[in-house]
């Protein structure tokens, strides 16, 4: 019963964050994790960052994880 | 103070002055032909052809700009892959706009002009029009109709029923482009993205396709509903079943991260710059090849077969593990979830 | 990956065949219940497994009181019902938000957020956000009731509808279906309430719980495992989806939804009363509850005759076994909540495949 998704927050400011998964910037408040840094992947679900991901460990066994990275990593961000 | 805008009043929608003032400088400088500047009750056509294609379409989207087009631009293009998908050469369409009292003729001037631009990028004429006018509240802004006519292509017998068992099912390119554009865009959702419509005319590639190749059955546009809702109605009215590879199904990372985060379905999402074709396995390689030669086909890939049916016609889906699924005609508006 | 979805496909069928009895594993948790079906795991894995769903959808186990209580709400007209879209179409005795969204009053929300927003731009209207949701989604709800406290918007209140899951799990293990074998855990919920919440069941039940997230693969190696110590005769808490679930959970979020909220008994669609198994809000801060606010009764609502969905949200019957599955009930018009949700047990059979 839970959509979440990870994404990189590329904005903070108090518990106000931006995050970006794969290009598209959504609002997301921190508010649930104030540990919460600028550059960390949270999981966000229903507006809200419920826990940073632990990207080694995900490494490992997620694949939409895996895209992140290379999403990231690739100079054509934009997707067209 | 800033001045007040321009607004498209109900008067211009009465047959008198203002209307008359409305086409003649607004509309027909942008899609001058000389049948339009006839401006006759109906256009005079002399075809090089009596077997044609005829179809309709309206466009109510929402938000009427959106990245990649707008209305206007859909209107054309939409219209125009009708025709080309059903084998025709589209060569004139026809116009009509019903506008709400108020709209900015600012945007009208923007809409007309994707319209111009699109009509002359796909080479097809407006040949005949009509506007009207309707009450504040009425109609979102504006909405448009688009009928069209295309000379038949020779030797192209396009059908459900030619579809047969072993044929393969051909997409030219990425899915659910335009469904999440406007999800994107649409007011109480909107959430910044690089994402762009797909929206463009096919006409241009469909009719090299059936110039060159022999062996194409079927094809079909997969707009609302997107690509699951189209192979429902192959599979319903070929009376056969379909069997689709996950893997091979093109979508951009962005709109399926879109997607995911809304709980939205990519295969359910709307798509206006591509076609769905079932083409004899002989076909294929020949097919794909003038696709990815086409800036529309780049990442033209085959993605699924046509078997025979076993009770009833199904749409079934092998994953990227290796199981398999059936997919549904959709309801017919997604929704945000949290679940 | 498909070299680990080959071995995981091995470790179970060995499991399977070691043990040479049927097998029946439960998630608890609708957005399992649609990634199975989505992935058509259902189809690579040995018969002897049998994967059951549970009442893990919000949206299948609210009670048709508490729909027609937020019909009610819909209805008037000082009111502005902000929603998940996961409520809209569920029908109520009178149509459902969806036929009503045409008055306007009817907004869809991706975040509790927005419609606390929704309170702050629209004085002149009460905001009643329907608060639907397991473990993952509380926390979300808890932030704005304190956010709208400090602030002092007092037109916004909650229709509080938020379940529990240990609750649920220990009712079924309790008597109303105990031939579970293991439960694959919530991914998304274990991160709020952490692995080790798990283990109450596992110390009083000993059922294997492994906690998975929702990738076919990451739900395959889950399955994987729980077979695996059922065929080794042990049963522990196993996380599989350490990237996100510790042991203790996220902390901040439990302790914010402590001081909003407190267990109370309450009625599951299908099911019945499960005691403290619902989530009120606390006296403090019981100005944000619609109920109260509007002098509204929390009471179960009438169940349809001749549906099954009961059985069905415990496991103990295939929605196909209903005689209303496909035929009366359909997700087009549907009779019974698990029909209702997109991620009700009946509805993802109906889509994803009717046979298995």
């Amino acid at each position: 019963m839970c959509l979440a998704v990870p994404a990189r927050i590329i904005e903070l400011e108090g518990d106000r964050a931006v995050v970006d998964a794969m290009g598209n910037r959504w609002k997301a408040k921190t508010t649930l994790l104030p540990e919460a840094k600028l550059g960390d992947v949270v999981l966000v679900h229903a507006g809200f960052a419920i826990s940073t991901v632990d990207e080694e460990e995900a490494k490992k066994t997620w694949e939409l994880f895996a895209e992140i990275e290379n999403f990231e990593n690739t100079s054509n961000k934009i997707s067209g | 103070m800033a001045t007040e805008p321009e607004r498209i009043l109900l008067a211009h929608g009465g047959g008198g002055q203002l209307q008359n003032q409305l086409i003649r400088e607004r509309i027909l400088p942008k899609l001058r032909n000389d049948v339009l500047s006839e401006l006759g009750d109906s256009a005079h056509l002399e075809l090089s052809s009596s077997a044609i294609c005829f179809t309709t379409d309206s466009y109510v989207v929402k938000p009427l700009f959106f990245r990649g087009g707008d209305i206007g631009k859909l209107a054309v293009c939409g219209t125009v892959n009708d025709l080309a998908v059903s084998g025709s050469r589209p060569v004139a369409l026809s116009l009509a706009l019903i506008i709400e009292e108020g709209f900015e003729t600012r945007l009208l001037d923007a809409i007309l002009q994707s319209i111009s631009d699109a009509a002359r990028q796909n080479r097809v004429s407006i040949v005949t029009g009509d506007t009207k006018t309707v009450d504040h509240g009425s109609a979102d802004g504006i909405f448009i109709n688009t009928a069209g006519i295309g000379i038949k292509l020779p030797n192209v017998a396009l059908g459900l029923s030619r579809i047969d068992v072993g044929d393969k099912i051909l997409i030219n390119g990425t899915i659910g482009d335009h469904g999440m554009t406007i999800v994107s865009q649409r007011e109480g959702i909107s959430f910044e993205s690089p994402l762009a419509s797909d929206c463009a005319g096919l006409a241009e590639l469909t009719c090299t396709l059936f110039e060159s190749v022999r062996g194409i059955r079927f094809m079909r546009d997969p707009t609302r509903g997107g690509l699951a809702a189209t192979l429902n109605e192959i599979v319903e009215g070929s009376r056969r079943s379909v069997e689709i590879e996950e893997k091979e199904i093109p979508v951009r990372p962005t709109v399926q991260a879109a997607a995911d985060m809304l709980g939205f379905d990519v295969l359910n999402a709307a798509n206006e710059g591509k076609f769905v074709a079932v083409v004899s396995p002989d076909a294929a390689p020949e097919c794909l090849k003038i696709c990815r030669g086409h800036p529309l086909g780049k990442e033209a890939t085959v993605i699924g077969e046509v078997v025979e049916m076993r009770d009833v016609p199904l749409v079934e889906l092998r994953t990227k593990i290796g199981g398999r699924r059936i997919v549904q005609m959709p309801y017919g508006r997604e929704l945000p979830r949290i679940c | 990956m498909l070299d680990r979805v080959a071995q995981a496909q091995h470790t179970i069928e060995e499991a399977c065949r070691g043990l040479d009895r049927q097998i029946t594993v439960m998630e608890v948790c609708g957005t399992h219940t649609v990634s199975i079906f989505r992935s058509g795991i259902r189809s690579i894995l040995p018969d002897k497994l049998k994967l059951l769903s549970g009442p893990g959808c919000p949206v299948c186990v609210t009670d048709q009181g508490y729909i027609d209580t937020m019909m009610q709400l819909a209805d008037r007209e000082d009111c502005l019902i902000a929603t998940y879209g996961d409520m809209i179409r569920v029908p109520g005795s009178d149509g459902s938000l969806e036929t009503r969204a045409s008055r306007g009053n009817v907004k869809v929300v991706l975040s509790s957020e927005d419609a606390l927003q929704l309170a702050r731009d629209n004085p002149n209207k009460t905001v009643v956000f329907i608060a639907v949701g397991f473990e993952t989604t509380t926390p979300a709800t808890a932030v704005v009731v304190q956010e709208a406290a400090r602030e002092g918007i007092e037109n916004f209140c909650i229709l509080s509808n938020h379940k529990l899951v240990i609750p649920a799990i220990r009712a079924l293990l309790g008597g109303m279906n105990d031939r579970i074998d293991a439960f694959l855990c919530p991914g998304h919920v274990s991160v709020i309430i952490g692995s080790g919440a798990f283990t109450e069941i596992v110390r009083d039940y000993r059922r294997p719980c492994v906690v998975a997230g929702f990738e076919p693969l990451q739900i395959l190696e889950g399955l994987a495992e729980i077979c695996r110590q059922l065929a080794a005769g042990t049963a522990q808490v196993k996380s599989m989806y350490k990237a996100v679930v510790t042991e203790q959970g996220n902390t901040a979020a439990q302790r914010i939804v402590a001081e909003c909220f407190e267990p109370v008994d309450g009625y599951w669609r299908g099911v019945g009363k499960i005691a403290k198994s619902t989530l009120a809000l606390k006296e403090q801060y019981r100005q944000f509850d619609a109920f109260q606010r509007f002098g509204l009764e929390d009471k179960p609502g009438k169940e349809v005759p001749g549906c099954r969905c009961g059985e069905v949200l415990c496991g103990l019957i295939d929605p196909i076994q209903c005689p209303l599955f496909g035929t009366r009930c359909t997700p087009q018009k549907p009779i019974g909540p698990c029909m209702v949700s997109s991620e009700g047990t009946c509805a993802a059979w109906f889509k994803y495949g009717r046979r298995k």
